[in-house]
């Protein structure tokens, strides 16, 4: 991809100056970047530099956690999401997320995907099972599952769960999808899977992904950010940042010289 | 004595104190059923007392620690989940949670007599309910508050946080989150923590000896506004109030038992209860 290309994209989720706290300790410094639509985006950088952090303003999970406070803007669409008028559920309808350690629901496979649209009012069996069958066919559990969906969801496997996660999430038809580090306790063979399921997903949704993984990264992104102790040290196109970084720092960390 | 020795000693003394909890349990136990299964029958269970107790059976007594328990756990039972509810998904820790932390270890401690004097305050005069069912019951309540939200505290801290995180990202509100992913999963503990103080309640004697309050009263309650007899207290009656107390014996050891049984009962069911879910919920 050119840069030139680049600037033509659309941009999904924009980043302005965002400074992230917890408590009296700043996790963000002045963050800004553009995420363009339909892209993946990867998040690398060593434990604790702030990924996670910044993943995670974009659909206001920090919100959940008590004294963080965060100052400029995450624009969704171009809309700011901290704004007073901003409905947290439709935000979080149209950001989907899957978590580092795969979180089904005690409840039937079926429950876990139907859980999202039945969280937003639809009751209607059919269009549920349709939905239910869809999302697990794009996340490529379908055939799997299909003949157990009345079972628990904790019987899985645990590359089966992060799928169904994965499936949950895209059952309430996101437009975004973060992913906090969503193969990192996975087998290569399940990692295998949901990057190909990534590289399917591209295109259709915006995925922003964390991971510690420098290989995985530079297969499934098209671009990167570089985060170290808070600060956004280098972005660019993958290709860009895996072959000639810019700064000195960021070709130390990819070339595993530290973190 | 070398250091083997006393370890050795320490041992044995730690394992007699454990041993002489099986062994009071036991006797109790042992003793009221040697002596009280001889006077327990079909009329004993199903009849009025006549006599002064000493003859007839039990039935009225039964049934009003049943509509007692009713009542204490009808109140006390959205009381202590709501409170608890509040406490761990809700209220972020400050001194005020600290101090309703402190109110329900102390409300745990208060005697059992204070909270029948304030029952008999607050319900029985002050609103007026007069000694009924519906005053000893909410009494009842105050009393079981504490063990129900202590155990559904436990409980719903037992639900991990990854479930709400979960929820919550797929656009559900908190409140629709603990309906819907929390609250399930805690309900197994809520209920074992529910029938302990359910079990208490049925034991306690004070807190209905000054609000419900009838000695001898061999009729079924017709409302809530009833006195009623309750099986605590008419073994007290027939243990001190009787004129012919060699004569009552068998009736007091007979009473003696339906409590027990009631009691340990709903204790076993609790324990049941929770054994079968901590199968099925594994997570």
């Amino acid at each position: 991809m050119t840069s030139d290309e680049k600037t033509k994209k659309e941009i999904k989720i924009r980043a302005a100056n965002v400074d992230f706290f917890y408590g009296a300790t700043q996790a963000l410094f002045g963050i800004t970047m553009e995420i363009p639509a339909g892209e993946v985006c990867a998040l690398i950088g060593p434990s604790g530099c702030g990924k996670s952090t910044f993943l995670r303003t974009i659909n206001r999970m920090n919100d959940l956690i008590a004294r963080t406070r965060l100052t400029g803007e995450v624009l969704l669409d171009g809309a700011n999401v901290y704004d007073a008028a901003t409905n947290v559920v439709e935000l979080r309808k149209r950001i989907g997320m899957v978590f580092q350690k795969s979180n089904p629901f005690p409840k039937s496979i079926f429950d876990n995907v139907a859980y999202g649209p039945r969280v937003h009012g639809m009751r209607n069996r059919e269009a549920l099972e349709e939905i239910v069958q869809r999302s697990l066919q794009r996340a490529a559990l379908w055939d799997e599952v299909k003949d157990r969906l009345k079972d628990n969801a904790l019987g899985l496997s645990g590359g089966q769960q992060q799928r169904l996660c994965i499936a949950r999430a895209l059952a309430v038809d996101p437009e975004v999808l973060l992913m906090d580090e969503p193969a990192s306790a996975l087998d290569p063979r399940s990692t295998a899977k949901i990057e190909d399921l990534i590289a399917e997903l591209r295109g259709d949704y915006t995925i922003v992904i964390v991971t510690h993984n420098m290989q995985q990264a530079s297969r499934v992104s098209d671009t990167t950010a570089f985060f170290y102790e808070g600060h956004l040290v280098e972005f660019s196109a993958t290709a860009t940042m895996f072959s000639r970084p810019e700064k000195k720092q960021t070709e130390d960390y990819i070339t595993g010289r530290f973190g | 004595m070398n250091a083997r020795t006393r370890e050795t000693a320490a041992f044995w003394a730690m394992r007699l104190t454990a041993y002489s909890v099986v062994v009071i349990v036991g006797y109790i136990v042992v003793d009221i059923v040697v002596r009280g299964a001889g006077t327990i029958s079909i009329p004993f269970l199903t009849e009025p007392m006549r006599k002064s107790g000493l003859e007839g059976g039990i039935l009225p007594a039964i049934a009003g620690t049943f509509w007692l328990v009713a009542c204490a756990i009808a109140a006390a039972l959205p009381l202590g989940v709501a409170c608890a509810i509040y406490l761990t998904e809700y209220a972020r820790p400050s001194r005020f949670t600290d101090m309703v932390r402190l109110a329900i270890t102390t409300l745990a401690g208060v005697p059992s007599i204070v909270f029948g004097l304030f029952g008999l305050g607050l319900f029985v005069y002050q609103l007026k309910f007069g000694q009924s069912i519906l005053a000893g019951g909410l009494t009842l309540a105050c009393l079981i508050l504490p063990t129900i939200i202590v155990a559904s505290e436990e409980a719903l801290r037992a639900v991990p946080a990854d479930f709400r995180a979960g929820s919550m990202a797929l656009g559900a509100t908190k409140w629709y989150t603990i309906r819907t992913n929390v609250l399930p999963y805690a309900l197994p503990g809520i209920m074992t923590g529910s029938i302990l103080g359910v079990g208490r309640a049925a034991g306690e004697t004070a807190p209905i000896l000054l609000t419900v309050a009838a000695a001898y009263l061999p009729f079924l309650p017709n409302s809530p506004m009833d006195k009623v007899a309750a099986l605590p207290y008419h073994l007290y009656y027939l243990a001190t109030q009787v004129p012919d107390m060699k004569a009552a014996e068998p009736m007091q050891y007979g009473t003696a038992l339906v409590l027990i049984a009631l009691v340990l009962g709903m204790n076993l069911g609790a324990m049941l209860i929770r054994a079968y879910f901590s199968r099925k919920h594994r997570w």
